[in-house]
This record gives structure tokens, sequence and C-alpha cells, in this order.
């Protein structure tokens, strides 16, 4: 039915809603990176700024949608959608909304392609950058790092809601009626988090440290892959390294957009194409991808957030049955700290990638095998802890046993205890392994004791004060009272330092 | 030609309505301002660009965007201060009312001075409570944020239903349709008034007065 659109609007209109389509992943995936944005304003056009707004472009980001679009356009039937999921440092994984940019049929003939449309559009990005802002998953993804991870996907074809759980909500972004179709932007998202609320996000160290792995989609984009996408991170590359992607200036295109008033009806718009051919983008097999599987990276890095230390493997990979990288230059870890893309700004933290030893990454990369197969485990070397007469059993190097008989992902069932030794204790005697319904008693052999002659040897010291009576400034029903008169109290504290605040700025002159 | 006309609704405690003011305020002149026209021969005009900025509350769980112009912010925050003052001074109740209003200007002949025709206007209705304790003040930092996204969600619906907006101006014109006192951004002509509704439900209103002293200021 575009017949009576003039072959330059249908060609400018195709134009705006590609370009409309990357600058929605770009805002949707830059609102899920866990940090502020801020681009400039600026009274003087430039030729990249798309709908004239700031948005940046980050070329990783571009190249994913480019794959998903494969050349198309969203259309009637053919919708782009972004996904983002949560992904725990766990392993578990969830999806959180899905955001579409659908076409419908209803055209809207009479409307000016090249003022009205590309206006409305600018119109509906900027209440994409308010709405992303209102969405549960952002303050999700703004407290993204130590425990878990924001994955995006984009796909393309039709509407996949099912992993959003029961009671999903969807919210209407905008519409913006075309002569070809109506384009319409929405959010679906999760209102269900109870996965969330089983898991324990405490602030403690992770037992295991925080893997992204890299999932390819598969060649049919419209099955849903059982992968789960790209991390939402991003350092900006430094001012001298291009990137490995075509830059912001899509390939060939400029937006050079021009609007006439005079006489209002005219419209004048020109898309000049961009001088200067950027150069073709690098073909698939040279490219150095920033995240290899295996290699740990970490999202965001923050002050202010939990310092989550990022964990990269000091040996590479053996016998590495990736999927993804055997055509690609290997990535060894330590060149990976190099990378520019995807691993996070802070260029302090850099230096904390090489501070682990080489036995806590091979035991984290195994508890993340569970997808994709990123790493084959080592022919487990079946040493039990009880084959082993040591102090301190528990921390014994054991290869690599399965999470199950894991006593550190699954502790005995036993009050806190003070040292592995006072654990096997409350087990009663049993040497560090799992949980046990039986109990046997065995000798109790605490290390470094002759246990014959003394009269106060170090077991029965053990055995005698094992089990103290509890502190009474430490009980709950003490520690909740004061916490409530605490609290009430605030109020009259805070008038009394407000009153004095000039004497505590006295002290802090003093100090400094 | 109407006036369209939208009211929102918030309930919010003291110190938490300058940041909601400002949420609500910014998100709006966000749709509404464009970049700077650059006029230029043959009556072509080019549009400069919008930058954005992400704003945390302090008081509120809620995060907002707002354009990226420190001269746009000045004026809303000198606005709200001034409302959240006269909010704070007329006495316990706590029921105000901010607007903002867009408007073209229309020239008259002398001596009367141009005429404003508002042709879009949102009034934030504002009810300030008192709370009793930290545990429902952190509550309360919840659910304004829920409310606040609620209302970010109704303002990007009536936007987005593309009804009247002024047509483009030349460039003689130009001043009669936005504000081009800015020097990287370009709102739509807009003023911020207020009324607050002492507690005994008599309106004390100051509206009256600014109209007249921005009508003569003109």
């Amino acid at each position: 039915m575009d017949s009576e659109l003039s072959p330059q609007d249908k060609k400018d209109l195709d134009k705006f809603i590609k370009f409309f389509a990357l600058k929605t992943v770009q805002v949707i995936v830059q609102a899920r990176l866990g940090e502020k944005i801020c681009t400039r304003s600026s009274s003087s056009p430039t030729g990249s700024d798309w709908f004239n707004l700031g948005i940046k472009d980050i070329p990783e980001v571009t190249h994913e949608a480019k794959k998903a679009l494969a050349g198309q356009l969203p259309g009637i039937g053919r919708s782009m959608c972004v996904e983002i999921s949560l992904k725990t440092s766990e392993g578990d994984s969830m999806e959180l909304e899905t955001w579409c940019l659908e076409m419908n049929e209803k055209c809207d003939k009479d409307i000016k392609v090249s003022y009205t449309v590309y206006n409305r559009l600018s119109v509906l990005l900027k209440s994409l950058l308010a709405i992303t802002r209102v969405t549960p998953a952002y303050k999700l993804s703004r407290k993204q790092g130590h425990d878990y991870v924001i994955l995006y996907r984009i796909y393309f074809g039709e509407v996949q809601l099912s992993g959003l759980g029961e009671g999903f909500q969807t919210v209407r972004v905008g519409v913006v009626g075309t002569p070809i179709g109506t384009v319409t932007l929405s959010c679906a998202y999760r209102t269900n988090l109870a996965f969330m609320s089983n898991r324990q996000f405490e602030r403690s160290a992770p037992i295991m440290g925080i893997i992204v792995d890299h999932f390819v989609d598969p060649p049919c984009s419209s099955q849903r892959p059982a992968n789960m996408g790209q991390p939402c991170n991003y350092r900006a590359p430094d001012e001298e390294d291009g990137g490995q992607f075509a830059g912001v200036q899509d390939s060939q295109e400029v937006c050079n957009t021009s609007f006439s008033t005079s006489p209002p009806s005219q419209c004048v718009c020109t898309l000049s194409p961009s001088p200067s051919k950027l150069s073709k983008p690098l073909p698939l097999d040279s490219l150095q991808l920033p995240l290899a599987p295996g290699l740990v990276t970490h999202t965001v890095l923050h002050t202010g957030k939990e310092g989550g230390v990022v964990l990269v493997p000091a040996q590479p990979p053996q016998g590495a049955d990736t999927h993804l990288t055997v055509e690609h230059a290997p990535n060894t870890p330590g060149s990976s700290g190099e990378d520019d893309g995807l691993s996070q700004s802070g260029e302090g933290r850099r230096d904390d990638r090489r501070s682990v030893s080489p036995s806590d990454p091979v035991e984290s990369l195994n508890a993340f095998t569970r997808k994709v197969g990123a790493f084959v485990n080592k022919p487990n070397t079946q040493m039990t802890i009880a084959s082993l007469d040591l102090p301190f059993a528990a921390f014994a190097p054991r290869g690599l046993d399965t999470e199950e008989n894991d006593p550190m992902v699954h502790p005995p069932e036993s009050p806190p205890c003070l040292s592995p030794l006072q654990g096997s204790l409350h087990s009663e005697g049993s040497e560090g392994s799992g949980p046990q319904d039986d109990f046997v008693m065995v000798d109790f052999r605490p290390a470094f004791s002759k246990d014959d002659l003394l009269p106060m040897d170090l077991g029965t010291f053990y055995r005698e004060f094992q089990n103290p009576p509890q502190l009474a400034s430490l009980s709950l029903h003490i520690s909740s009272q004061s916490m409530a008169d605490d609290l009430d109290s605030l109020p009259e504290k805070l008038a009394v330092y407000e009153k004095n605040i000039d004497e505590f700025d006295a002290f802090v002159d003093m100090l400094q | 030609m109407n006036c369209r006309s939208e009211v929102l609704e918030v309930t919010v405690e003291a110190r938490q309505v300058e940041e909601a003011m400002l949420a609500l305020l910014h998100t709006i002149l966000l749709h509404r301002s464009t970049g700077k026209f650059h006029y230029k021969k043959e009556g072509t005009y080019s549009i400069g660009t919008v930058g954005t900025l992400d704003i945390d509350c302090d008081f509120i769980d809620f995060t907002f965007v707002r354009v990226s112009s420190e001269e746009l912010d000045r004026m809303i925050r000198k606005a709200v201060s001034e409302f959240k003052e006269a909010l704070s001074n007329s006495g316990s109740d706590g029921i105000g009312q901010i607007s903002l209003e867009f408007y073209q200007k229309k020239k008259s002949r002398w001596p009367f001075s141009d005429e404003c025709i508002p042709w879009e206007v949102w009034s934030i209705k504002v009810n300030v409570v008192n709370l009793a304790n930290e545990q429902e003040r952190q509550i309360c930092r919840e659910k304004v944020g829920e409310k606040l996204g609620e209302k970010v969600i109704n303002v990007v619906e009536v936007i987005n239903r593309h009804e009247y907006l002024p047509k483009m101006p030349t460039q003689s014109e130009v001043d009669n349709v936005f504000d081009t006192s800015l020097k990287d951004v370009q709102p739509y002509l807009y003023k911020i008034t207020y009324q607050i509704t002492d507690c005994l439900g008599t309106s004390v209103s100051t509206t009256m007065r600014r109209l007249i002293k921005d009508t003569l200021a003109l």
C-alpha cells in the first residue's frame, strides 16, 4: 500500500525505522548497564546524532542488533525484541523483561515522513529513555555486580513472552503512525520475582567468582536459543582506540536532516551520505571477541558497590571444549585483560585480576559448566575426605568433586563454628564430609595434640569448652530492643547534633 | 484551539517534594524540548542535539532522566524551591499544586501586549504528609518511587498521543513558539505557576500576581 509514497519518502522511512531500531536497542541496553548515563547537548548539529538526541552508540551492541536484524527491518509480523535477563553467580537465570518494537497494519497515509514521522520517532525515543528507568529491572540492574549480572539478547521475529512468568505486566512506550504501518514500542516485564526472594543476596564473598560466558545465537534466529545473551556491561574505548566494530556512524550513512519552514507544507529533508566511507567491518574470524568462554569478567566495579573482584583464570583452559572461539585468536587470560570492550572500567581494577591463586578459578569454572560446555571437566580424581588423615581435612585439595559432595557448597548443618575443626566436632566427629544422618562416634583427634599423658590436653579442652553460654549482650531479644530504642531516639539525637553543628565543624577543622 | 490539560497527583513527605516535582517537570520538559534551531538560507533549518542525564533522587527510590542543560535545570529548580517554600510556610495541611504550562505567543498591536495562548497545561497536585518514624519513611521512599514511575508512564502516554503541537515556526516566529534564551536546548515556551491551599481550604493564589507580572515583563 505504499503506492502513494514517493520513492524518496520510502527510502527515508526505511532508513528512519532502521536507525530507530538501532537506537532503541542502544537505549535499552545502556539503561541496563548499571550506571548512570550522561550525554551532552550540543547546539550545533552533528551528523551522527540521529533523531537529534545524544545517544551514544556502543559498537558491540550495534553489531549484535544488526546481526539480529540481518538486513531486514521490523515489519508486520517481524518484531525486533530485546530481552533482558538476570543471571546469578550460582548460574540461575531469569528473564526480567522483553522490549518489543513492532509494526502493525494501521497506516497513516497523510503523515509527512521526513518531518512528522522523524520528530515523533524522536519523541518516542525520549519516552523510551524515561520508561527504561521506571521498570523494575532498572533498579536491579543498578545493583548488579557481585551477586548477579544482567544480560541482554536481541532477536527478530515473533515475540516470546513465556519466560516472564505469570502475571507479567505490559507498558506501552508509544506509537508512531507511518504510511506503511504503525510503529509500536512496548515492554513486558516480570512481576513475579519469587525466584529472587529465595536466594540470599547477602553481602558476603561469593563462593565462586562471577562468570559471564559469551553465547552465540543459533543460526535459526526464530528459535529461542538456549543461551542467555550478552552481558550488559561496557567500558568506553580509550580515545585512541578505534574499537573493534564499526563506530558511531553507521556503515555509510550520516543523518544530516534539515527541515524547511517556508512554506510550512513543504519539507525538505536531506540525508546525505558521509563523505568518507568507513572501512568494511572486520571479518568475524579475525575479531578478538572481548568475552571468550571461560573468561571471567565483571559487570560493574564502581566504588560504592560491593567490590567485585574480577577473577581471571591464571591458566588457560585445558582441553577447552568451546563451541565458539576455536577459530578465533587464542584469548589467553592474560591478554583478555587488555581487551577493550566489555570489561568494566576502573583502570585500577585491572591489577586485581591476576591476584587469584590457580586453584580458585578452576574450582569456580567447574561450577559454571552448566549451560555451555566452556570447559571440559577434568576426570574426577576420586579422593574422598575420609581417606585423608589430615588436620584441616575440609580444606585439603580434593580435585574436582561434584557440587553435591562439596562441603564448601553444601556445608554440614551445624551452628556457626569458629574453626574447621570445631565444624567437624559438631558433626559428631565425622571428618568433614557432607551432611549425614547417622552419627558415628569416632575418637576425636585434634591436630597438634598428644592425646595420652597430660591431664588437660587439647581434646579435653575442646570438649569442655565447645558449648559456652551465649553472651548476654549478644542475645537477640536485648539487641532488638536496643535497636528499636536507638531508632526512636534518633530524631532527638539528630536535633542535638544539629544544634551543636559549629562544635563539630570546629573539631573537623582541628583534625585537618 | 482547546488547551490540553492533564492533572497528576502525588502524596509525598515534605523532604520529597522537591525531587518529586523535579522528576515530573523534567520528564515533561524532556519531551517538550528540542535541540537549538539553526536557520539556514531558503527557509531550512537544522536542529541541534539534546543530551540526557540520569538523576538519582536522594529521598525517593527513583531515577529520572532530564535534559542535559544546566540552565534549564537551574530555572526549574528555582521554581520548585519557591513552590516548596510556599508549601512549607503555608501551614500544616500542605496541599498545593504546581502547574507547567506550554503556550504560544500571539503578537498584538500596540498598546496591547502579546497574548499568551496555552496549548498544554500539566498540573501536579501535591499532598504533603508527615510520618512518625523511620520505618514508615523507608516504606514511603519506595512507595513514592513506584508512584512516580506510574506518573511517568502517564506522562508518556499522554505525550505519545501526538495531539496538537504548534507548527514549526519560521525564523521570525521562533520566539513565539520556543524559548530560545537557553544556549544548548530549546524547550517550547513554558511557564511554571503554583497555588497553595491552606488548611482552611481557601485558595491562597499567587497565580494572578505571577501572570500579571509575566505579562508586563514581556
